[in-house]
C-alpha cells in the first residue's frame, strides 16, 4: 500500500516536472517578439487611466490602447488577438524583460535608466508635466505661481520629484494613485495636481469632472512616450517605428489623440507633436 | 545602483519607518489596553463600546484608514494635525492610524491573555476588596501582558510592516523611497531585496528577542 502510494506521488511529480518543462519551451518559442502566428500578442497597458488605457469592463480605450491596436495590426496582430495585461509603473522592465508581455504601451517616458533594462520604440506622443487646477481657479498660471499652494501627485513618481526640486517650497502631498489626487482637488484639499498633461487631461475629460477641472497649458517638462520592449530587440523596434510613422501620415494619430485628450480642450504641443521617432539602437 | 539610492537616504527612510513603528506601537498598546479593560469590564455599555470598536477598526483595510485621515479628516472635515506642512500632517496622521488600527489587535492579544488567568484570580482580588480598577492594575493586567507577549509580537511585527502602508499618504519611509528608486531606475529585483533586507533587520531579531521574552515571563502554572 505504502509502495503503491510512494509511486503514485513519484509518478505525479515527474508528470509535473514534465509539464513545467513543456510550459517553459512552449513560452520560448511564443515570445520570440512579434511572431507567433495566430498566438495572443499581449501588450501591457495602464488599466486606470482615463483618456490613455482604462479598462471598464471588458472594455478598453485610450490613447495608448489606440496606439497600441494600430501597431498591432502593422505587425499582422488582429485586433482580436490582442491580450491587455495591466502594467503598473513599478513592474513595467519586469513585465518586459520575463517576457509576460510583448510590448507596453502606458504612459511610459523614455528615460536612460529604463534603457538599461528595456529597449523604447517611438517615441509615438511628447507630454509634458503641467498642473490640473479647478476650473474656476486663475491664481495658478505655472510652476513659479505654486509657492504657498498646496499641490498633489503620487508617491514617487518623476512628477512629484520634479517639482519638488523646481518649487522647492512648495506643499506637495502625495497619494497612492492619481483618483485620489483628483478627489482631494474637487474637495479644495489642495490646489492643483500635478503630473504628465496627457494624464491631466485625461481625468478632466472624464464625465464626472467635466466642467470643473481644467489643465494649466504651460508644460515644464518633456515625457518622450515610447513603447517598451524587450532589450536589444531592433527588428521590432523598426518595425514599430515604421507603424507609427504610418498612423500619424494616415491621420489615425491625430483622430486617437482627439478622441481620447479632446473633450476637456486639450491642446497638444503642435512644436513637439507629432514626434519623429528616434533611431533603433 | 547608481544615484538614487544610497546609504545615506536608505538610513533616513528607514529611520523614518522606525520612528513611525516606534510611536504607533507606543500609541497602540495605550489604546489596545484601554479597549481590553473595556472589553473585560463589568459594565455593559462599556463592553459594548470595547467590542464596537475592534470590530470596526479590525476589519476595516489599513489603506482606507490611512487614505480616509487625510482626504476625509483633514481636507472635509478639516482636522489637520500639523498646520505648518503637508508632510507633518500626514506624518502624525499615519501614527494615528496605526495606533488605532493595531490597537484593535493589541486589545484581542490582551484579552487572549486576560483568559489564560484562572478564574480564581479575578474572585481572589475580589474578595480582597479590590475595586475592578486595583484589580486589573495589580493582579489581572500583570498576568495578562506576560501571558500575551507572544501575540503581542506579532502584532508588533505587523505593525512594523504595515507601516509600508503609509507611503499612499505621502509619508517618506521606506515603501516610498522603493517607489522613488523604481521610478527613477526601473524596476528589479535587487531593489526590491535591499528594501526586504531592511525590512528582515527590523523584525526578525524582535521576534527571536520576544519569544524568548515569552518564554522567560511565562506565569508557571
Amino acid at each position: 500500500m505504502k509502495i503503491r502510494q510512494i509511486g503514485a506521488v513519484t509518478a505525479a511529480s515527474v508528470l509535473a516536472l514534465g509539464l513545467t518543462a513543456c510550459g517553459d519551451s512552449a513560452k520560448d518559442g511564443g515570445s520570440t517578439a512579434g511572431g507567433g502566428g495566430g498566438a495572443k500578442f499581449k501588450v501591457g497597458i495602464k488599466f486606470d487611466q482615463p483618456g490613455l488605457g482604462l479598462k471598464e469592463g471588458a472594455k478598453y480605450t485610450g490613447l495608448d490602447v489606440d496606439v497600441a491596436t494600430y501597431i498591432a495590426k502593422e505587425l499582422g496582430h488582429a485586433a482580436g488577438d490582442i491580450q491587455w495585461v495591466q502594467s503598473p509603473s513599478a513592474q513595467r522592465e519586469t513585465l518586459i524583460s520575463t517576457g509576460q508581455v510583448d510590448m507596453v504601451v502606458a504612459t511610459y517616458s523614455i528615460t536612460d535608466a529604463r534603457k538599461e533594462k528595456i529597449s523604447f520604440a517611438g517615441p509615438y506622443f511628447v507630454a509634458g508635466q503641467d498642473l490640473l487646477v479647478r476650473a474656476d481657479d486663475s491664481s495658478i498660471t505655472g510652476p513659479d505661481a505654486l509657492t504657498g499652494k498646496k499641490l498633489c501627485s503620487v508617491t514617487g513618481s518623476t512628477s512629484a520629484q520634479n517639482v519638488k526640486k523646481k518649487v522647492p517650497g512648495v506643499q506637495l502631498q502625495e497619494f497612492g494613485t492619481y483618483s485620489e489626487c483628483v478627489a482631494a482637488l474637487v474637495s479644495k484639499g489642495v490646489d492643483a495636481l500635478t503630473t504628465d498633461n496627457t494624464i491631466l487631461a485625461g481625468y478632466a475629460s472624464q464625465e464626472q469632472y467635466k466642467g470643473k477641472l481644467k489643465v494649466v497649458g504651460a508644460p515644464f517638462s518633456t515625457e518622450r512616450y515610447g513603447i517598451g520592449i524587450k532589450k536589444g530587440d531592433t527588428a521590432t523596434c523598426e518595425k514599430i517605428n515604421t507603424a507609427i510613422a504610418k498612423m500619424i501620415t494616415d491621420k489615425a494619430w491625430q483622430k486617437a489623440v482627439d478622441d481620447n485628450l479632446g473633450p476637456a480642450g486639450f491642446k497638444v504641443d503642435a512644436a513637439t507633436n507629432p514626434p519623429k521617432q528616434d533611431a533603433c539602437s | 545602483m547608481g544615484n538614487g539610492l544610497t546609504i545615506s537616504t536608505l538610513l533616513s527612510a528607514f529611520g523614518s519607518t522606525v520612528l513611525l513603528a516606534a510611536l504607533s506601537a507606543i500609541g497602540a498598546l495605550v489604546l489596545g489596553t484601554v479597549v481590553a479593560v473595556l472589553r473585560v469590564s463589568p459594565v455593559r455599555v462599556l463592553q459594548l463600546l470595547g467590542t464596537w470598536y475592534v470590530n470596526v477598526f479590525r476589519n476595516t483595510p489599513l489603506t482606507l484608514l490611512m487614505v480616509s485621515s487625510i482626504l476625509g479628516a483633514t481636507f472635509i472635515l478639516g482636522i489637520n494635525l500639523d498646520p505648518t506642512s503637508i508632510k507633518g500632517n500626514a506624518f502624525r496622521w499615519a501614527v494615528v492610524m496605526l495606533s488605532v488600527y493595531h490597537g484593535a489587535f493589541v486589545c484581542e492579544a490582551l484579552r487572549s491573555g486576560v483568559n489564560t488567568i484562572p478564574d480564581g484570580q479575578a474572585e481572589a482580588a475580589r474578595s480582597m476588596g479590590l475595586t475592578f480598577g486595583q484589580s486589573m492594575q495589580h493582579v489581572l493586567l500583570p498576568q495578562a501582558f506576560r501571558g500575551a507577549i507572544a501575540p503581542l509580537g506579532s502584532v508588533l511585527i505587523a505593525l512594523i510592516k504595515n507601516t509600508t502602508v503609509a507611503a499612499v499618504i505621502g509619508v517618506s519611509e521606506a515603501a516610498n523611497l522603493m517607489q522613488v528608486t523604481i521610478e527613477n531606475e526601473g524596476s528589479g529585483l535587487s531593489i526590491f531585496l535591499v528594501f526586504a533586507l531592511g525590512f528582515v533587520i527590523l523584525t526578525l531579531p524582535l521576534g527571536l528577542w520576544l519569544t524568548s521574552l515569552s518564554r522567560r515571563l511565562a506565569v508557571k502554572r
